[in-house]
């Protein structure tokens, strides 16, 4: 009788916590989230473009071609061709290359310094934490762009310094926001039990805190992969970001939007729209990841 | 379900360990505290000679501060304030009072996750307060805690699994992971839980089940000493039976030596030997549990007896109910001399002035009240 009665309970155990399969998962996404799926296909197709870009650009983006310079659209040509006579769609396909490259990278490496550092600050607290949160507000206090601006004026020009520039403005915003998770974590009893045991700084920081700031973290990252978009977007349009003839788009849009404003305006304006879907898509998509990992918001 | 049918495995390992190591007799395991007083199974506080921890004169101030950029102390909060007591090898210290009286501060104190701001804590011939980490390490094994809410003492991101093997992996127990798996399959099926709970997560289990995986985690690197902070509190009256029970075998199959904060004073009765009262940090009365609950000598113990109902509605409304007056005092600004005087029914004029001694009235029985 306990036997018969404990395996129904067994059962239905196993049918409570058992996971929703992806497919299923997916759909629900798409029907709750109709704007954060469209921003999931931008980001989808910006991916998959720039993996296969070796494949479905139909020209070289870096070769120079005389005969064809500030062509409108055409068969050959279907986005037109800049004052080099390079293919515009080419450019923008290799183009998501390098912005993925920088956004990613930028994004990734700066969300996980300033999550280790805010979790770190906020488990030692004290003096340390006060102290490292003020040098966190000095880097603040400096617009994005300009402190990008500044790294790369010291470190000069090229992809590792327009990542470097990129990374570090993100590392205190996203210290910021993980400390506050964290200040929380610290006072949970989990983190007593861990320090009763002995356990050390590094282990507890690492296994008992930083797992549990994994959803602001998240939604950090997607936020900022955007960012980091536009920002080398317009580094590069600066002439501190990539240079020439590497396909970026912000290196597309210094080439070419005054001068050919009028007589060329394909130049300028298909990159602008590469930028503006890109960050747009990459926004929509983390907005919608935030809504669904959020369990506050997750019933509305 | 499946606790209640565990249950009968855990004791029955619980028993057959005794019987191998040929241990005293259970006869009152399952008594209640009625019954038990009569049996003469009940073991008294002679059994206990060795001394494991000795609490002197222990505080703990906690700074109040002002000021966002440069803090500066505008008072302090007096958590624990010169308390002395001792634990025996073996026997169960039951550590009572109302809630903000200091107890589970003393707890933390003596597991260093406080700082205490004076006193010694003597463990086994060892000043904790004047260790550092390193030194505390090795310590750190011995003694255990298990907490009062099973909801956050458990971190939703480890499997119970890893939260098991997790101490026997750092104090370097059971060097060999597969051993530390088996140790922790064991643990788990000791404490009364389907060993198959190790591949699952905290959240997927009852408040109860939980309080048992954090029983299992203190007792993973095989400690001497645990201090149960409240460990039943959180738990539902029938849950509440079977962890106490739980921790009985416990305490009788590893020879593990208590100390329960509570306030549930019933529980206290049943599971301790000698029982300590707190009031505002300070310790007011320690004696031998039958001698505590009988015979009360310092009035705020009479009165946290008094307030324990009775489960009889004819005697419990007839009965007196001497109901403290007053708050408890803020421990920023603690009354002067007795600090129980402004809510003492018997406090005469010189309770205003001197601090009465913690003083020994008979055998074992200390009382901290001059009125007596």
């Amino acid at each position: 009788m306990v036997t018969t009665s404990e395996a129904r309970v067994e059962a239905q155990f196993e049918e409570l916590t058992d996971k929703k399969p992806i497919g299923a998962e997916v759909r629900e996404f798409m029907r709750k989230q109709p704007l954060g799926t469209f921003g999931a296909a931008i980001v989808f197709v910006m991916v998959f473009a720039a993996i296969f870009a070796d494949i479905i650009a139909p020209h070289d983006p870096v070769n120079n071609s005389y005969e064809h310079i500030l062509q409108p659209y055409s068969a050959e040509y279907l986005l037109g061709t800049d004052q080099f006579g390079r293919d515009i769609l080419s450019r923008i396909i290799y183009g998501a290359r390098t912005a993925l490259f920088v956004g990613f990278t930028a994004a990734t490496i700066g969300a996980i310094t300033g999550l280790v550092l805010g979790v770190a600050s906020a488990y030692f607290g004290g003096r340390f934490d006060l102290i490292f949160q003020r040098i966190m507000d000095i880097f603040m206090a400096f617009p994005l762009i300009i402190m990008a601006l500044a790294v790369v004026a010291i470190f000069g020009t090229g992809i590792q310094n327009v990542i470097i520039a990129i990374t570090i403005p993100f590392i205190p915003r996203c210290a910021r926001v993980v400390r506050s998770s964290a200040l929380a974590i610290r006072e949970i009893p989990y983190i007593d039990a861990a320090r009763a045991n002995g356990f050390s700084n590094s282990r507890i920081i690492l296994r008992h805190m930083v797992p549990n700031v994994m959803a602001p973290f998240l939604i950090m990252i997607t936020a900022f992969v955007g960012q980091a978009i536009l920002l080398e977007a317009s580094l590069s349009y600066l002439g501190l970001g990539v240079q020439e003839p590497t396909p970026a788009w912000g290196l597309m849009l210094q080439g070419g939007a005054e001068e050919y404003a009028e007589s060329a305006p394909w130049v300028a304006i298909w990159p602008g729209v590469a930028v503006s879907l890109a960050v747009f898509g990459f926004n929509l998509f983390g907005d919608a990841v935030r809504d669904t990992l959020d369990p506050k918001l997750r019933s509305q | 379900m499946s606790t209640a049918r565990s249950k009968p495995a855990a004791k029955r390992k619980a028993s057959a360990a005794r019987k191998s190591s040929g241990t005293r007799k259970t006869a009152s395991k399952r008594g209640t505290a009625s019954k038990r007083r009569q049996t003469p199974a009940r073991p008294t506080k002679p059994k206990f000679t060795e001394t494991l921890v000795n609490v002197q004169g222990l505080t703990m101030h906690f700074p109040v501060t002002e000021g966002a950029l440069v803090p500066r102390v505008v008072a302090h909060v007096k958590a624990v304030d010169g308390i002395t007591f001792d634990i025996m090898k073996g026997e169960t210290l039951g550590l009572v009072g109302e809630s903000g009286c200091g107890k589970t501060t003393t707890g933390r104190c003596i597991l260093q996750l406080e700082q205490a701001t004076g006193g010694d804590i003597i463990y086994d011939g060892q000043n904790l307060n004047e260790l550092n980490k390193q030194q505390m390490r090795p310590l750190r094994q011995r003694i255990q805690v298990i907490f009062q809410d099973p909801y956050s003492s458990l971190n939703p991101r480890m499997k119970i699994g890893e939260i098991i093997t997790e101490p026997m992996k750092v104090h370097n127990t059971e060097p060999d992971e597969a051993a530390r798996r088996k140790r922790a399959l064991e643990l788990l099926e000791v404490c009364g839980l389907n060993p198959k709970f190790a591949d699952r997560y905290p959240h997927e289990m009852s408040g109860g089940q939980r309080q048992r995986v954090g029983i299992a985690r203190a007792l993973s690197v095989k400690p001497e000493f645990i201090i149960c902070d409240e460990a039943v509190s959180a738990l539902d009256v029938s849950i509440q039976a079977q962890v106490i029970n739980l921790l009985e075998d416990l305490r009788d199959e590893f020879n593990l030596t208590y100390l329960f904060i509570a306030h549930d004073l019933s529980v206290v009765r049943h599971l301790c030997h000698r029982v300590a009262v707190m009031y505002l940090g300070k310790m007011v009365e320690l004696a031998d549990c039958d001698e505590l609950f009988d015979h009360p000598l310092h009035p705020y113990t009479q009165a946290l007896l008094n307030a324990v109902p009775i489960p009889d509605p004819t005697v419990e409304s007839k009965r007196k109910h001497q109901i403290i007056k007053g708050e408890i005092p803020s421990p920023i600004n603690p009354p002067s001399g007795c600090v129980f005087h402004p809510r003492c029914p018997i406090a005469v004029e010189d309770c205003k002035k001197s601090v009465p001694e913690f003083r020994q009235i008979r055998p074992g029985h200390w009382v901290a009240c001059s009125e007596i």
